[in-house]
């Protein structure tokens, strides 16, 4: 499979695998010795996305900033629970702000979301690369995404970036929920066999 | 443990953008927690979300915003104190983790209420913004549950026992993830209880005579 990888390298994507190997880098100093100029660079990269992630789910600036501040205390207090085999540092940091997101910004409960973090589980993937494989699955998933029809790629950005309810999506794109789910499993499939055709 | 029914891509994505009310969050969770299958598939739609803030133009911090978590961080643990270590829970029990803060870890020590011939049922209290309805079930050895359709959508997991109903057969770990037009006739299988963990979005809405005059009874 790695094999197959490594070859895989379009020009275009080698900016992102080489960003999410140096935060993998960087996760596992913060994670070893408590590194704190280590977590002040993923600060600096991370801080000022997640805060303009939250804005676009509908906070005011200082309440994106607060809830970025949650989010990233967060990241420092959890980093032992951080598996790099499962994913890029940018989809477990995602996490955290998605859990936060729904406890703080839409005032529901993101219990189950939390526990299931904390579960000591052996890693699904199956063989003994799979840290190298979770970051190039950030620069497959980052070109698919790019390559997504339009259609696909707005249902994705509404749900993920403005938290909207896929029912909503449907009142707000006056389509059936139907067509909304369809788009949604579209998309997931495109992503999942253009992951597929590495292995 | 082999899970032939899983969760439909849709819910997939709804999960990873955190668009789970609570009642679907814990039975899509309990699900996780026993499928590496589905794991896989969260992990791919979570990656979405990672790659979405990556993309983000950032926006401005105000200066010094670093320092000033850093401090707060030093007072409420000690100053410069490492993190906990935070340690991941391994777990034992026929309850899947995910669900053991709602139920306890054992099946053999729910509190069962019955609802209708062969039928008990346990409910689980959610949080208050919950709109969906969280509960077991428990149906004896070979029973039907009246025919019914949905009046929203709703997910079934199986945690012990067997079922059979249009769709196929549902074993330990499958879950019926339905959408709301469906509708089917489950029927339990002959040697052993069917415990399932169940989330719906509306009341379902039984049919037949019968089984409408059952519905205040079973209250699900
Ligand atoms: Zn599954």
């Amino acid at each position: 499979m790695l094999a197959a990888l490594s070859s895989f390298r379009p020009a275009g994507q080698d900016g992102t695998e080489r960003m999410a190997d140096i935060h993998k880098d960087l996760m596992a100093r913060v994670a070893a010795d408590r590194d704190r100029e280590a977590f002040r660079e993923l600060f600096e990269h991370f801080a000022p996305r997640i805060k303009a992630w939250l804005m676009k789910s509908g906070a005011d600036h200082a309440l994106a900033e607060d809830l970025m501040q949650d989010v990233m205390t967060s990241v420092w207090r959890k980093i032992d629970l951080y598996k790099p085999e499962n994913g890029s540092a940018s989809t477990w940091i995602f996490t955290i702000a998605r859990n936060i997101r729904i406890d703080r910004l839409r005032r529901a409960s993101s219990r189950p979301y939390t526990d299931i973090e904390t579960l000591d589980m052996p890693s699904d993937e199956a063989d003994g690369e799979e840290t190298t494989f979770a970051t190039q699955r950030a620069t497959i998933v980052a070109a698919a995404l790019s390559e997504l029809p339009v259609e696909q790629r707005e249902v994705i950005e509404l749900s993920f970036n403005q938290d909207l309810a896929q029912s909503e999506i449907a009142q707000r794109l006056d389509v059936p929920l139907g067509t909304v789910k369809s788009r949604m499993r579209l998309a997931y499939s495109k992503l999942k066999s253009s992951l597929e055709a590495l292995q | 443990m082999t899970i032939l029914h899983h969760l439909d891509d849709a819910t997939v994505m709804r999960y990873a953008s955190g668009d789970l009310d609570e009642a679907f969050a814990a039975v899509v969770t309990s699900h996780l927690a026993m499928c590496p299958e589905c794991r896989r598939a969260a992990r791919l739609a979570e990656a979405v979300g990672g790659e979405l803030i990556e993309a983000c133009e950032p926006a401005s911090l105000p200066a010094g915003a670093f320092e000033r978590m850093m401090s707060q961080i030093g007072e409420i643990g000690r100053p410069d104190a490492p993190p906990p270590k935070q340690v991941a829970r391994t777990v034992a029990g026929d309850v899947p983790a995910p669900l053991q803060r709602y139920v306890g870890n054992s099946l053999d020590a729910i509190a069962w209420r019955h609802i209708a011939p062969g039928v008990r049922k346990h409910d689980i209290a959610l949080g208050s913004k919950s709109t969906g309805k969280l509960y077991l079930l428990n149906i004896a050895p070979g029973r039907a549950v009246p025919e019914h359709g949905h009046g929203g959508s709703e997910m079934t997991l199986v945690l012990s026992g067997a079922y059979r109903d249009e769709l196929g057969r549902f074993a330990a770990g499958d879950i019926a993830d339905l959408d709301e037009h469906v509708e089917h006739q489950p029927c339990v299988d002959p040697d052993a209880s069917c415990i399932c963990l169940v989330a719906t979005e509306a009341p379902t809405r039984f049919k037949g005579v019968l089984s409408r005059l059952l519905q205040p009874v079973f209250g699900i």
